[in-house]
């Protein structure tokens, strides 16, 4: 089922949870809504599920609008970052419960909720009580009583915030594999990047109520359409120096006070072209910075973090800005060190500093 | 073992404080119970045992019907008042809870102060209602007042139980195929069980207890309730019969002692502030 949000607003009174939201989601995909909490996201999905009301807008389903169709009528399931569990239910009742409001026949129900059950690994768990069960079986019982009315599109309000760090990691593969093997169309909102990155096919990144930017996580990551997305996503976040875009001897190069790069010309001229004026906001990942003595940038080691596999290294620059720097581990310098910098100039940003788009996709 | 002697002998004076300030409450008890089969008593000191005092069980009052008579309508007063107060209290509480309405706010404070009314200032506008609706002298009139003082209460309690049910497994149960209703039914109701009950427990023991508006609003004797044939009791005759009225009060105490006993691990849930008590 193909999902189409038209300049879809909601305001609680003065407040715009959601302003002028526009999304085209395609069939059988998945996407993320992602965003700091807040952001809108939760208030988009609870619109499409049917308990808000649009305050403007439009929600297609297919060729249909649904704004006013009841949750009950969209034939939608959803999962809960609380689970939502009836406790006073058994699982199987639980599972069953939107076959029976279906009027589906008992054995008919018992054999589909049976069938969602074992898929979901909980088959034996039938008779017991919500109460009686870990976290993540609550949240497989969840699933399973969303996927049992075999739903056209699948909701998911931040479903594994609530697990453990090892079971939210083997949750994650197995609902990606889950949405691909069924082919139902979801939407999933999370304020966890990782999340979004790893399991959607397009991100929707959502700030103060307004689309940001809607991309494939490569894109996401690689090409961000805006400031505000390229130090969203990404962790260690990424490295943000006020800068003029100047011409040197016919090369593109980007200046700050301590710190000159050349710009590869296929990107210098795009940068070129696009700028409104000299002054622009440059920014590069500290995965693609490297401690090199023979760098042309000298900084100075302000405090080394070690994250096991690689350091993370503050470097002051000469204009006094900070720069992350992702090195191996083990790295044998510590605070106070004099270093030089190499940048790879074929991975920087440049972005407008008023309208906080990019120069430069 | 490792408290201090000095607060060892706090709690011992503590426990004897209370026991002290208890004396009367179960003076009182002991009395009634004993005065109850006795044929006299000096003071506190029982004289000879005697069923005598029961005999109204079988062979009533004078110038009053059968006690079986008395002890219908008391249930039935009892009954009726707490399934009218539970019914429009657990939907007048879900919708306090959950929806938004104009004017909301201004209810939920009107039913505190109604609460807080006192319910005597009210008789003789009541009188004049029932008898303009054709109500004074009936069980019926008396058992909507009844549960109209009780509502405002009962509202307030079971929409803190409400309260205490995340949005989530509502809107849950709406995008599972419940309509607003049906979710109200099958998914919140049976989480507020023991709201529930308390609050039927709750006002069944306050109708078992009402004195004041039988009495007040009902004068037939086919409308007596068993507080209205206590009072009359002590009134009616030329001198009280003591034994008599006693055996009548432990009958009327009874079975609330016995409903007592066995909920009140529900009411502790209503005094504790009207949140989500035991799960069931």
């Amino acid at each position: 089922m193909e999902v189409r949000l038209v300049h879809l607003s909601k305001y609680f009174g003065e407040v715009r949870a959601v302003n002028d939201l526009n999304l085209e989601i395609k069939s059988g995909e998945f996407v993320a809504l992602l965003g700091p909490s807040g952001c809108g996201k939760t208030t988009t999905l609870l619109m499409i599920a049917g308990i808000y009301i649009p305050t403007e807008g439009e929600i297609w389903f297919g060729d249909r609008i649904v704004n006013d169709l009841l949750p009950k009528d969209r034939n939608i399931g959803m999962v809960f970052q609380s689970y939502a569990l009836y406790p006073h239910m058994t699982v199987f009742e639980n599972i069953s419960f939107p076959l029976k409001l279906k009027k589906v026949p008992m054995a008919e129900r018992r054999k589909r909720a049976q069938r969602v059950a074992d898929m979901m690994q909980i088959g034996h768990l039938m008779d017991r009580k919500p109460a009686q069960l870990s976290g993540g079986q609550q949240q497989r019982v969840a699933l399973a009583r969303a996927l049992v009315k075999e739903p056209d599109i699948l909701l998911f309000d931040e479903p594994l915030s609530n697990l453990d760090a090892k079971l939210r990691l083997t949750m994650r593969g197995e609902l990606k594999r889950l949405q691909k093997d069924l082919g139902i169309t979801s939407i999933y909102v999370t304020h966890d990047q990782v999340e979004a990155m790893t399991m959607a096919d397009r991100v929707a990144v959502l700030r103060d109520g307004r689309l940001q930017t809607f991309s494939t996580p490569d894109d996401l990551y690689n090409r961000p359409q805006t400031l505000f997305v390229a130090g969203f996503i990404g962790s260690p976040p990424m490295n943000f120096i006020d800068a003029t875009l100047v011409q040197e001897n016919g090369k593109v190069v980007v200046k700050a006070e301590g710190m000159r790069i050349e710009l590869p010309d296929e990107l210098g001229k795009r940068a070129l072209a696009r700028a409104k004026s000299d002054r622009v906001v440059y920014g590069i990942r500290p995965e693609h910075v490297h401690l090199d003595p023979e760098g042309d940038i000298e900084a100075e080691i302000y405090v080394v973090e070690p994250l096991g596999r690689e350091d993370l290294l503050d470097c002051r620059l000469l204009g006094g800005s900070v720069m992350g720097v992702l090195a191996p581990a083990g790295q044998p310098v510590g605070p106070g060190d004099k270093v030089r910098l190499r940048f790879e100039a074929e991975h920087s940003q440049l972005f407008d500093p008023e309208t906080e788009h990019t120069l430069l996709w | 073992m490792t408290e201090h002697a000095g607060s060892r002998w706090i709690q011992v004076f503590l426990i004897i404080l209370v026991a002290l300030l208890c004396v009367p409450l179960v003076v009182m008890y002991i009395w009634l119970l004993e005065a109850a089969f006795a044929k006299q008593t000096y003071g506190i000191v029982p004289s000879g045992f005697t069923l005598s005092n029961w005999r109204f069980l079988w062979e009533g009052f004078k110038n009053m019907p059968s006690i079986w008579r008395i002890t219908f309508n008391t249930l039935v007063f009892a009954a009726i008042v707490t399934v009218a107060e539970v019914f429009f209290a657990s939907l007048t509480g879900y919708a306090l809870s959950r929806m938004k309405f104009p004017g909301r706010r201004i209810f939920l404070s009107f039913t505190l102060v109604l609460h807080a009314f006192p319910a005597v200032t009210l008789l003789i506008a009541i009188f004049y209602v029932l008898l303009v609706m054709g109500l004074y002298d009936t069980l019926l009139g008396v058992i909507l007042v009844k549960a109209a003082l009780e509502l405002p209460l009962g509202v307030w309690i079971m929409k803190g139980f409400f309260d205490g049910i995340s949005w989530d497994m509502e809107m849950s149960a709406l995008v599972d195929g419940c309509s607003r209703f049906r979710a109200w039914w099958e998914v919140l109701i049976p989480n507020i069980r023991p709201g529930i009950a308390a609050l039927s427990i709750f006002s069944f023991l306050s109708g078992w207890s009402e004195f004041l508006l039988p009495y007040i609003f009902t004068s037939s004797f086919e409308n007596f309730t068993l507080s209205v044939m206590l009072r009359r009791l002590i009134g009616d005759f030329r001198f009280v019969d003591y034994g008599l009225l006693t055996a009548a009060g432990l009958y009327y105490m009874l079975p609330v002692l016995i409903f007592f006993i066995f909920t009140q691990e529900y009411l502790l849930n209503i005094y504790a502030g009207g949140t989500k008590g035991t799960q069931i």
